[in-house]
């Protein structure tokens, strides 16, 4: 929609073009988050349709939903999203990414509104969501505390925030630290630091104390015999997700 | 026929869904299937309607496996289908020799009365099957229906993909579903080679009227040349496949009706009383073939587009029905979560649930042919002992019958009776 509108020059953009299909690319750099992606889309739709009573098997069931992605990458949530209806702004520090995510839209024929801005500016500047997206986030912050406070801003009263991250455990740094980035080389070595981890609890704590109201926690875990992903209502110990919401 | 020069315009958003590209029961069940899950659907078939809607009966029948039954209960074509259905209570497997009739000293019977969930499967005519696939079709608003066209070339793009239909127009959808048969131009033209080989069998089909009842009970012959399968139709009727050699078969299809049924005769014992041909003659080559990929760019394939096994145990259309609900599982599932329906890792879930499930069934069944299409002593021995020991055995009985009934496997939803 808006790549076109902005002033990067053509080989600029034939870079964001190679980067946007490798963002795409199931089997490439980002296999492991697209692997990842229909359990993490599963989490979200669910609970979005629960919290705001709408059918997931009605055409556009998230229309009339403001939508705000933090850390939108190439926009392997906000399309899913903006494709069942909602309104969606991705937000990213990462300007590649912004022109990335806008090229790929623009092929996919969707209308999402990419920005090159933090949480903390989209509060600043008084835009209110009905749904935050907060997924593989907050392990990366440098204050998690502030990081939820500015979620909690960002929500309307009702509103919906879904945070993923990895709980700190010694399951996740033999899984997410020594499988994923050591042997897997899945993800590039020092992504995660392990002692930025937080547990649920402290999430929920954390959560808490910044105004929100926990609702509910779900663990995503990986199952080597089928190579794929499944949402478990125990086992929180590495991937987990939770759903609160702003009173 | 609509206007041909309507050209949608199809910028930005796709016309539909999907494209299914066949017409025929696996095609239907597909289309219906993905509707009732609330995808747009455009179903393109090169036969007219007319041609679909013909009710004469020409011979031509189903077994349908209880799972299969439960699938077209679960889009909504099982009460029409149902009063014309015969459920097969029971299934003997005959290792005669040919000429001998149907006396061997071990038989294998496969009683429903052992599984808790029913008649092991029905028989159906082709006919009300396909007049049933219409009839529901015609009722879905989600799925237009373009009857007497042809597909005549598919692009794929990064968003949709492009269709052009021999009437000049273009159609865009998220994804091409191919039903169109062993010889798919859709997989050919997404350059997606088979690997096929021959049995030098043919199989020969027709309806047989017979003085006493069949009272349900389904009859596998093993012989030498092939398989002979009486499926009870409703009334004193019964479907016959028979499989001969190319050559025995050419020479059997080419004699009229009395002289063929004096050939069969020998073959069907008497068991039944008196026979007569009710309906048309078919014959059909028997080849085995997979495709090597049951998705593309943008395209998958189900039903004989993606296999076409041996009609030995009437796994056929099961296998594609089969195909048809984890497909539609898959693809209900991938938009309810907002994916793109046509992308390459969606379609990679069909393929991995199909494939070794196919696989495995199309070596089971080739390998149950060579078994039996073979007057070696020293094997005939082994299978009669064989078919001993299974017969003994309960638990092994009902795992047979429980996979006749189509019961086992990872089974899509829509095949356990429940929705997408």
């Amino acid at each position: 929609m808006q790549a076109s509108q902005t002033s990067i020059d053509p080989a600029e953009i034939a870079k964001f073009e190679a980067m946007a299909a490798e963002w795409w690319d199931p089997h490439g750099k980002f296999k492991p988050l697209h692997m990842l992606n229909p359990c993490r889309l599963d989490y979200i739709t669910r609970q979005i349709e629960a919290e705001f009573e709408r059918d997931l098997r009605e055409e556009a069931p998230f229309k009339g939903l403001r939508l705000l992605d933090i850390g939108c990458g190439g926009g392997l949530l906000s399309e899913p999203m903006a494709r069942l209806g909602a309104e969606v702004v991705g937000a990213d520090a990462a300007e590649g990414n912004i022109h990335v995510a806008r090229i790929h839209a623009e092929q996919s024929g969707l209308a999402i509104d990419y920005r090159h801005t933090t949480a903390e500016a989209l509060a600043e500047a008084g835009e209110r969501f009905d749904v935050v997206l907060n997924m593989e986030v907050v392990e990366h912050v440098a204050d998690p505390r502030a990081f939820l406070a500015t979620c909690r801003e960002l929500l309307k009263p009702g509103g919906l925030m879904i945070c993923s991250t990895i709980n700190r455990t010694a399951r996740s740094f033999a899984l997410a630290i020594v499988g994923a980035e050591w042997v897997m080389r899945w993800l590039p070595r020092g992504t995660h630091d392990w002692r930025r981890f937080i547990t649920p609890d402290e999430l929920r704590a954390m959560s808490k104390a910044a105004g929100l109201e926990p609702l509910d926690a779900k663990g995503f875990v990986f199952n080597p015999l089928t190579w794929s992903w499944s949402i478990s209502e125990r086992d929180l110990s590495v991937n987990y997700v939770t759903a609160a919401r702003r009173p | 026929m609509d206007n041909p020069s309507r050209r949608p315009i199809s910028q930005g958003m796709a016309d539909c869904d999907a494209i299914i590209v066949g017409g025929g029961l696996n095609g239907s069940a597909l289309a219906l299937a993905l509707a009732q899950g609330g995808l747009k659907v455009v179903l393109v078939d090169a036969l007219s309607r007319a041609a679909l809607a013909d009710e004469a009966f020409d011979g031509r029948g189903y077994a349908l496996a209880l799972a299969s039954q439960r699938l077209l209960a679960a889009i909504g074509v099982w009460p029409q289908v149902a009063p014309n259905a015969q459920p097969i209570l029971e299934i003997k497997v005959t290792d005669g020799r040919a000429g001998e009739g149907n006396l061997s000293p071990f038989v294998l019977e496969f009683d429903h009365a052992e599984i808790d969930e029913g008649p092991m499967g029905y028989m159906v005519e082709d006919r009300f099957l396909r007049r049933a696939f219409l009839d529901a079709i015609d009722g879905q608003e989600r799925i237009e229906a373009l009857h007497g066209v042809r597909v005549t070339g598919h692009a794929p793009g990064p968003a949709d993909v492009r269709v052009t239909l021999d009437d000049g127009r273009e159609l865009t959808g998220s994804v091409l579903l191919a039903a169109d048969g062993q010889h798919s131009p859709s997989a050919a033209r997404a350059g997606i080679r088979r690997m096929s080989w021959s049995y030098g069998q043919t199989a020969l089909v027709c309806a047989i009227a017979h003085e006493r009842p069949h009272h349900g009970v389904a009859h596998q012959f093993f012989m030498p040349p092939g398989p002979l399968a009486i499926l009870p139709l409703p009334g004193n009727v019964s479907s016959i496949v028979w499989t001969e050699s190319d050559a025995e078969a050419a020479r059997i299809a080419a004699l009229d009706d009395e002289a063929y049924l004096e050939e069969l005769r020998p073959r069907f014992g008497g068991f039944l009383g008196e026979i007569a041909l009710a309906g048309a003659r078919f014959s059909y080559p028997v080849p085995f073939s997979v495709a090597h990929a049951f998705v593309g760019e943008r395209l998958a394939l189900v039903g004989d587009a993606a296999h076409r096994l041996h009609p030995i145990a009437g796994q056929g259309l099961n296998a594609g029905l089969k195909d048809v609900a984890a497909l539609a599982e898959v693809l209900v599932e991938a938009r309810r979560r907002g994916e793109d329906i046509g992308r390459a890792d969606v379609l990679e879930r069909y393929q991995r649930w199909r494939r070794f499930d196919t696989a495995t069934l199309a070596l089971a069944t080739d390998g149950f042919n060579r078994l039996f299409s073979n007057d070696n002593p020293l094997l005939r021995l082994g299978r009669d002992l064989g078919m001993g020991i299974v017969g003994a055995l309960p638990g092994l009985r009902r795992a047979l019958i429980r996979e006749a009934a189509g019961l086992t496997g990872d089974l899509p939803r829509l095949m356990r009776g429940r929705p997408v």
